[in-house]
């Protein structure tokens, strides 16, 4: 099945673990406040892509990669496009290549026993997924990204269930998502699991501001200013503060 | 040749001359971290306090501190120079004192007179009388010979940077020999070459004679200027002390009578490890004082420094001397060559803080021990100051024991040698190629009368037809002019110190060079893929281009386009191929522009990729900037794809990028949630 694709990147260095082979597929139904790439949004952009011919384009430069890298997946959102990854990642996998899929989990549904299914096929060959959590609390997730964030809690423990690998990411955004009580809850939240294999916090940045005006659209943070390193690496310490506080209890 | 006292291994080169023989049997491959070595010395800070504070003076003097104006420089015209003589451990500068440049007319006295006029000095008139009527130079032989072609290539920049007015530099001699031989035994090996050579007196047999005659005379002269600062280099070096400060004579003598644009110091580190080696077995001496002896070393070859004019300071974006030293690299019995002396040399970027000289170069392997490869990734992004090379595609060419001169020129240290020669305008050849021979800036005709493109739409079969024939044209005049500078150098600015430390017959490259590459790359895919109208001023020559469309372009890994440059890199130096060279030298070709690619952008008129009259090429093999749209890979990828045997003088691409797009920060991102908690 072909995939709408955004675009390639032949050297992710930010993308999980090593040097990356890069997809960005385009569609996504979050509206994140920050996101820095609203052009991913449109379901119906983009340009189709066969499986065979991105694997191709990973393969012709596949030293890169061998050493503690691969491909990743990301966008957009990629679990938008089951039946498209499934393809890549069979592919990606009879070569041996690590895969990794970068998502918000907002495409998760429990409840849609033909779409589990196809994530069960889909985890098998993952080696690991990079879960963005917008934010811990429904209804500030709601208010920053138009979207409910029950499923994607549940789509961390489902990766948990799975023994999929799991780093969590999460923007801190000045006013936003830097508030210590929701951080602490977000870590203690992913405290419980086993899978949690590294913690990815991220710096809002204006960068994302130009793209906005160049597209005509409105920017619903300006005037926010960027994340500054000193107060992220304190944040970062709140959500590990968490972690430690739901390991102490359970051991 | 007398047979030296060693409790080294023994095997060939004990007796004869074989520097790589001796590495091979007696270095120790190290395998560990950087966790061994140690911190700037309380005198190696004092020192490098009065380098800073000379280094500031000079800046405020507009760039140069001072010059010697009445002194010809030889291996023996100046007595001993220090920082603080008391605290030098390796000892040695070009002139008396540090920071005064030397005067060098052999290569040409016009040049030497404009290097000290355009810095506020003269040349003491005497010494401007002498090498204007008595004694011939270089510069002054080349212009004897070029014919009115050369001339008008030359003053189009057609052909440019023609080292016709300095010294070509780029030839490295085994200054490693002075430690392991002593001089007395190099002399011995000399005389003995001189007395085998033929009877009958060709003029090659002359020429040979007449030049191991000249490094005889250097290498009695090294032991002469090495005594003047108290060292003995008559006999081989009994520690490692001793084996830097010789390796560091040798290779002062080489610069303190060439001003080359390129004058690398080789492939000393694993040579000088084997001495460090055994005096921390001995406890002859301890880490910090070997660390101590590099760290002057090092501090000394940042020092070296030539009389240049602004105009030259232009073309090479500062005075660089590219003291190139070739660092690691796998032996071809599979060992790796990274010893502990390896790590010492980086070290020095931490004791001194970074800088760009010398050029510390890893020659790269896939094959290099963990330890040392991340000691190098750590340094390259805390100093931005390694050069990496390719060593399993040049092991393949030259073995284990070659060094890069300059910036990619690969040799073997000591047997082989290369004559350097700048570069071909491949921009502007494409630009005579459309207008018949007329160059697009002057007007002038500088190439052949060649039937000029007709039409008002550019068609790809006729361009690169007609551009064929004009490389043809190109490639002749280039290699001629060459044969003449070389010849032209060889007669009066002969290399008598670096040729003195090679062997008698040495393997001679005679090196090419091209500029523009990806310009003329995408310039014929433009003309393949989309449309390219031409612009003609009211003579008719062609001066602008308008292109409607898109085409592939070079640096996003798309064989549509970089099989082009292939094509083009192939297809020139099929051409060089075709010429007689100057000693019988191996024709070979780079693709190297770092800084000189803003000079040609000036003098080359607008080019069918869109490209602007004066715009900067891009440096070297890289791709035309901001041209590179699918990422670093996809870059490099189009990069690699172009063919080394048709390049091997080397391919270079400057790769810049930011901090943050080669990952994150340990602090910010630590990739294991078990490092995070355990803080």
């Amino acid at each position: 099945m072909q995939g709408r694709i955004h675009s390639l990147e032949s050297f992710g260095t930010v993308d999980g673990p090593g040097t990356r082979f890069v997809v960005f597929v385009q569609g996504c139904p979050m509206r994140c406040a920050y996101c820095h790439n609203p052009d991913t949004w449109d379901m119906n952009g983009g340009t189709l892509m066969e499986p065979s011919y991105i694997i191709e384009q990973y393969e012709r430069n596949s030293a890169y990669y061998a050493n503690g890298g691969g491909l990743t997946v990301t966008g957009g959102e990629p679990l938008m496009q089951l039946d498209f990854l499934i393809d890549l990642f069979t592919l990606a996998k009879e070569r041996d290549i690590h895969t990794c899929i970068d998502s918000s989990g907002i495409a998760f549904n429990p409840d849609n026993a033909v779409q589990l299914a196809k994530m069960d096929q889909l985890m098998g060959m993952t080696d690991l997924v990079m879960l963005d959590i917008k934010h811990i609390d429904p209804e500030k997730h709601r208010e920053l990204t138009e979207q409910p964030n029950d499923n994607i809690l549940k789509f961390a423990e489902y990766l948990s269930e799975k023994h999929v690998d799991m780093w969590i990411r999460h923007v801190v955004v000045p006013g936003i998502t830097d508030d210590n009580k929701y951080l602490f809850q977000l870590g203690y939240f992913i405290g419980q699991f086993e899978n949690l294999k590294a913690l990815d916090v991220l710096p809002y940045h204006t960068m994302g501001e130009k793209k906005y005006e160049s597209l005509g659209m409105e920017y619903k943070l300006k005037g926010v200013p960027a994340m500054d390193k000193k107060i992220l690496l304190e944040k970062k310490q709140v959500i590990l503060d968490g972690i430690r506080k739901r390991r102490e209890e359970e051991h | 040749m007398k047979p030296i006292e060693t409790d080294f291994v023994r095997g060939k080169w004990d007796k004869e001359v074989n520097v790589r023989d001796f590495i091979q049997r007696n270095y120790h491959p190290y395998d560990g971290d950087d966790s061994f070595l140690a911190g700037a010395t309380q005198n190696t800070k004092d020192l490098w306090a009065i380098v800073l504070d000379l280094q500031k003076k000079e800046r405020e003097a507009g760039g140069v501190l001072d010059m010697d104006t009445k002194v010809v420089s030889t291996i023996t015209s100046h007595g001993p120079g220090y920082l603080d003589k008391s605290k030098e451990t390796i000892v040695g500068f070009q002139t008396d004192k540090p920071f005064k440049r030397s005067l060098q007319p052999y290569g040409g006295i016009r040049m030497a007179e404009k290097a000290c006029s355009d810095n506020g000095y003269e040349v003491d008139p005497e010494i401007s009388e002498f090498f204007s009527t008595h004694r011939k130079t270089h510069n002054a032989g080349c212009f004897d010979a070029y014919n009115q072609e050369m001339r008008a290539c030359r003053s189009s920049h057609i052909i440019t940077g023609l080292p016709d007015a300095y010294g070509r530099g780029r030839i490295i001699g085994d200054y490693r020999r002075v430690a392991l031989y002593g001089i007395d035994r190099l002399i011995e090996d000399k005389q003995e070459q001189k007395d085998s050579t033929g009877r009958v007196m060709t003029d090659d047999v002359i020429r040979l004679r007449e030049e191991i005659s000249e490094q005889i005379v250097a290498l009695k002269m090294m032991k002469e200027m090495a005594a003047s600062y108290g060292c003995d280099i008559s006999n081989p070096a009994t520690n490692v002390q001793e084996a830097i400060q010789a390796v560091y004579f040798g290779y002062l003598c080489a610069v303190k009578e060439q001003n080359g644009a390129a004058m690398s110091l080789g492939r000393t580190s694993t040579f000088l490890d084997i001495y460090a080696e055994r005096d921390l077995k001995n406890g002859t001496f301890t880490e910090e004082q070997i660390q101590e002896f590099i760290d002057h070393f090092i501090m000394k070859l940042r020092l070296i420094k030539f009389a240049r004019t602004p105009e030259y300071n232009q073309i090479f974006a500062g005075d660089p001397v590219w003291v190139t030293e070739s660092l690691a690299g796998v032996g071809v019995d599979g060992r790796h060559m990274v010893t502990r002396m390896s790590f010492r040399y980086l070290q020095t970027l931490y004791n001194l803080g970074a800088s760009p000289e010398p050029n510390l170069t890893v020659l790269w392997s896939t094959r290099l021990p963990e330890g040392f490869k991340r000691f190098c990734a750590k340094t390259s992004i805390e100093t931005s100051s390694i050069q990496y090379e390719n060593d399993d595609l040049m092991r393949a060419t030259h073995g284990d024991d070659y060094g890069i001169a300059c910036c990619v020129s690969s040799m073997v240290i000591g047997k082989e040698m290369q004559f350097f020669g700048a570069r071909a305008n491949l921009a502007k050849c494409l630009l005579y190629a459309l207008n018949g021979g007329v160059d697009e800036v002057t007007k002038k005709q500088v190439g052949p009368k060649y039937r000029r493109v007709e039409g008002d739409v550019l068609d790809y079969d006729d361009v690169v037809s007609k551009f064929v024939d004009m490389m043809e044209w190109q490639a002749d005049v280039y290699v001629n002019t060459l044969n003449i500078i070389h010849y032209m150098h060889d007669k009066y600015c002969y290399e008598r110190a670096e040729m003195a430390l090679h062997d008698r017959d040495v393997k001679r490259y005679f090196a090419t060079g091209v500029a523009g590459l990806s310009i003329v790359a995408d310039s014929l895919s433009a003309i393949k893929y989309a449309k390219v109208e031409v612009v003609r001023d009211e003579d008719g020559v062609i001066v602008d281009f308008k292109t409607t469309g898109d085409f592939p372009k070079y640096g996003n890994d798309d064989d549509r386009v970089d099989e082009i440059a292939q094509w083009l890199v192939h297809t020139f130096m099929t051409a060089v191929r075709r010429h007689h060279t100057y000693r019988n030298g191996i024709p070979t070709t780079s693709i190297l522009t770092i800084t000189s690619n803003v000079t040609y952008g000036k003098a080359t008129g607008n080019t069918p990729d869109g490209r602007r009259k004066g715009q900067p090429f891009a440096p070297g093999a890289n791709p035309m900037h901001g041209r590179d749209t699918h990422g670093a890979v996809a870059s490099l990828a189009s990069v690699s794809k172009l063919p080394f045997r048709d390049a091997q003088d080397g391919i270079s691409n400057t790769f810049t990028i930011i901090p943050g797009a080669l990952g994150k920060e340990d602090q910010v991102f630590a990739g294991d949630i078990e490092l995070d908690l355990n803080k």
